[in-house]
């Protein structure tokens, strides 16, 4: 027997449940609601209104990919660093709150900044002036960091973990300061490790949609939003799915730059 | 082999809450399997999620031996995409006024039997002739409502009447708007006096600016729709457009008696969720059963009480208490009726209404 048949069972899955409905993305993407071919669709998703949508999404996702980086490098790094013996412990506490859903995580969120939450209570507490920062890009951007910085910190801690001490020692020992062993020997090393966070942040983040009405109250969509509208609440397929096929392009193109600068594919592997 | 020793422990663990979980679940399934076994078969009804009192389809399973299978849907344009696909077979489904319109245009619905509805006499009066569906044909009433304004007196000093409250800069940063197409734009057309059902493109842009300049003015704090009634409890806005059964919820769950609900003097939505049978169903004998069972005064009380609208069933309205019948957002009274018109189908002009209602929101 072939070892390649051993993919067998997952190839019908990938075909039944990936294949397809990205076929019939293409096809409601091209159609019109008669079933004849129509570029229709596809032109009105370049409208000026549209275009806005998805650049604010684009926007959020790049604030949110730099902010959770900034965030994210040096938790990782401190997490990596071998004279902090209780890194397990964190490691588990980083991973904790994944463990609960993210939707549920998000309704806690906007209960805690609703304009009477738990967070105006305790200013009022303090004695200070409570604020209103529901419905605003800031409460988006904040769950959004909330909820995808695991996922900056845990490649980036894995690839300071596997890096060879020795060749850290090399450069300590050939003389170089603190500061240049970090920035000519570690941060190189970590690269395939940092690529990998950020297309593990803005891949969800350009693609959010939930996040953005529990806690930008639906004051302004985002690309996700848009889509989601078109097949839950107007029942319009086909417009739904040529803003899909948009937004998968933009993200295999991201892939792709992201995958130029890491080409011996050391991070962990997006495609 | 320490480490399979590791793998093997995850996927046990793993296995063990899948079948707990599972468990939990599927409980209920199995005891139906054994009625299934005494008489009547079984339908598969297809309802909104958390749509009927759960103590109902028990009582319906011991009277008529008849096993519903209950399968849930949150939004009606979901339903209609389910039962239009044809993956799985239903005998009761509970469509909207307008998608039941569209559903008789297209054939999709059963005429019903009525001899097989006994208590199809129960449904008020003004409800057997609605403009939906003529003759009452393809439908039975199972809930309706209207469309209006919830506002806390707490927040407000005035009794608001009119949808100009909602347009009102003094409200800056003050009210929540339902964060769906049909009721936003029917609402404000109502407003500008036009026909909430409108397909001029004209009236619905003089719609958007108004809803435009409204967001503009910061007049609203949010787009929402599950998430207002909760807020309205929690004091979070000073008016919120709702359905009336969100309303009704907010008001009997809030604390105090500060949440009072009204349909605006310009007139509104009013609408229907009829219990339908699909024409591709197995068992329209059992389907008929259970529309007829729902019509039943003791059980459309019992519905009504769970669901929080209000109810189609005139035998129920006759006997309820004084203080029931005050209840205007309980039983809205026959001016309030008279003002609102129902929703009828615009697909047709989907893309109109879809460029209009993303650029408010966008």
């Amino acid at each position: 027997m072939k070892r390649s048949w051993f993919a067998g069972p997952y190839a019908l899955w990938m075909i039944l449940f990936t294949i397809a409905p990205l076929l019939f993305v293409v096809y409601y993407a091209f159609t019109n609601t008669q079933g004849a071919f129509s570029m229709a669709s596809f032109l009105k998703a370049f409208d000026g209104q549209y275009l806005t949508i998805l650049w604010r999404s684009l926007y959020l996702a790049f604030l949110c990919t730099v902010l959770c980086f900034i965030v994210g490098y040096p938790a990782a790094y401190f997490l990596a660093s071998k004279d902090f013996s209780r890194s397990q412990t964190l490691l588990v506490l980083i991973l904790l709150p994944m463990w609960m859903n993210f939707l549920l995580r998000t309704y806690a969120m906007m209960s805690i900044l609703e304009d009477n939450g738990l967070l105006n209570q305790f200013l009022k507490n303090l004695g200070l002036n409570p604020i209103s920062i529901l419905g605003t890009q800031g409460a988006v951007l904040l769950g959004m960091v909330y909820n995808y910085v695991p996922f900056m910190i845990l490649p980036i801690h894995t690839s300071l973990k596997k890096m060879d001490v020795r060749v850290i020692e090399a450069a300590q020992d050939l003389g170089a300061s603190p500061v240049n062993v970090f920035r000519r020997v570690v941060f190189p090393l970590s690269i395939p490790g940092v690529i990998s966070g950020v297309t593990m942040v803005f891949m969800p983040a350009v693609t959010t949609f939930a996040i953005s009405r529990l806690l930008g109250s639906g004051m302004f969509l985002l690309y996700g939003d848009l889509i989601e509208k078109q097949f839950l609440e107007l029942n319009n397929w086909n417009f739904g799915s040529s803003l899909s096929m948009i937004m998968m392009v933009l993200i295999i193109i991201s892939i792709g730059l992201l995958n130029k600068a890491d080409p011996k594919k050391e991070g962990s592997g997006v495609l | 082999m320490k480490k399979w020793g590791k793998v093997i422990l995850a996927i046990v663990l793993v296995a063990a809450m899948t079948v707990l979980l599972a468990s939990c679940g599927e409980k209920k399934t199995a005891d139906e399997g054994q009625t299934t076994a005494k008489a009547g078969g079984t339908i598969t009804v297809f309802n909104w999620d958390d749509y009927i009192d759960p103590a109902v389809l028990d009582l319906f399973k011991e009277e008529t031996g008849i096993t519903v299978k209950y399968v849930i849907f949150t939004t009606v344009e979901e339903m209609y995409a389910k039962v239009t696909a044809g993956g799985g077979a239903y005998d009761v489904i509970f469509p909207s006024d307008y998608i039941i319109e569209r559903m008789i245009k297209e054939d999709r619905l059963l005429k019903l039997d009525k001899s097989l509805i006994p208590n199809y006499a129960n449904i008020s009066e003004w409800l057997q002739s609605p403009d939906y569906d003529p003759n009452a044909e393809y439908s039975i009433p199972y809930m309706w409502g209207t469309v209006g304004l919830l506002y806390n007196t707490d927040l407000v000093d005035e009794e608001i009447t009119s949808w100009s409250s909602i347009f009102d800069p003094k409200y800056q940063n003050n009210v929540f708007m339902l964060a769906s197409y049909r009721d936003c734009l029917g609402s404000t057309l109502c407003y500008l006096g036009y026909d909430l059902n409108t397909r001029d493109p004209k009236e619905l842009g003089e719609a958007k600016d108004l809803l435009i300049q409204q967001k503009k003015d910061g007049i609203v704090k949010g787009y929402l729709v599950d998430e207002t009634k909760d807020k309205m409890i929690g004091g979070e806005a000073a008016i919120a457009m709702m359905w009336s059964g969100d309303a009704l919820y907010a008001i009997s769950e809030g604390e105090g008696d500060n949440l009072v609900y009204v349909v605006p003097e310009e007139g509104s939505n009013v609408w229907v969720d009829g219990a339908c049978i699909p024409a591709n169903s197995a068992n329209p004998a059992g389907a008929h059963a259970f529309i007829d069972f729902l019509c039943r005064e003791d059980i459309a009380r019992m519905n009504m009480d769970y669901i929080y609208y209000s109810t189609p069933n005139q035998a129920v309205i006759d006997h309820m208490t004084e203080e029931e019948l005050a209840d205007e957002t309980l039983v809205p009274p026959q001016d309030v009726i008279d003002r609102c018109t129902f929703f009828h189908d615009v697909s047709e002009y989907i893309d109109l209404y879809e460029s209009v209602w993303v650029e408010i929101l966008g």
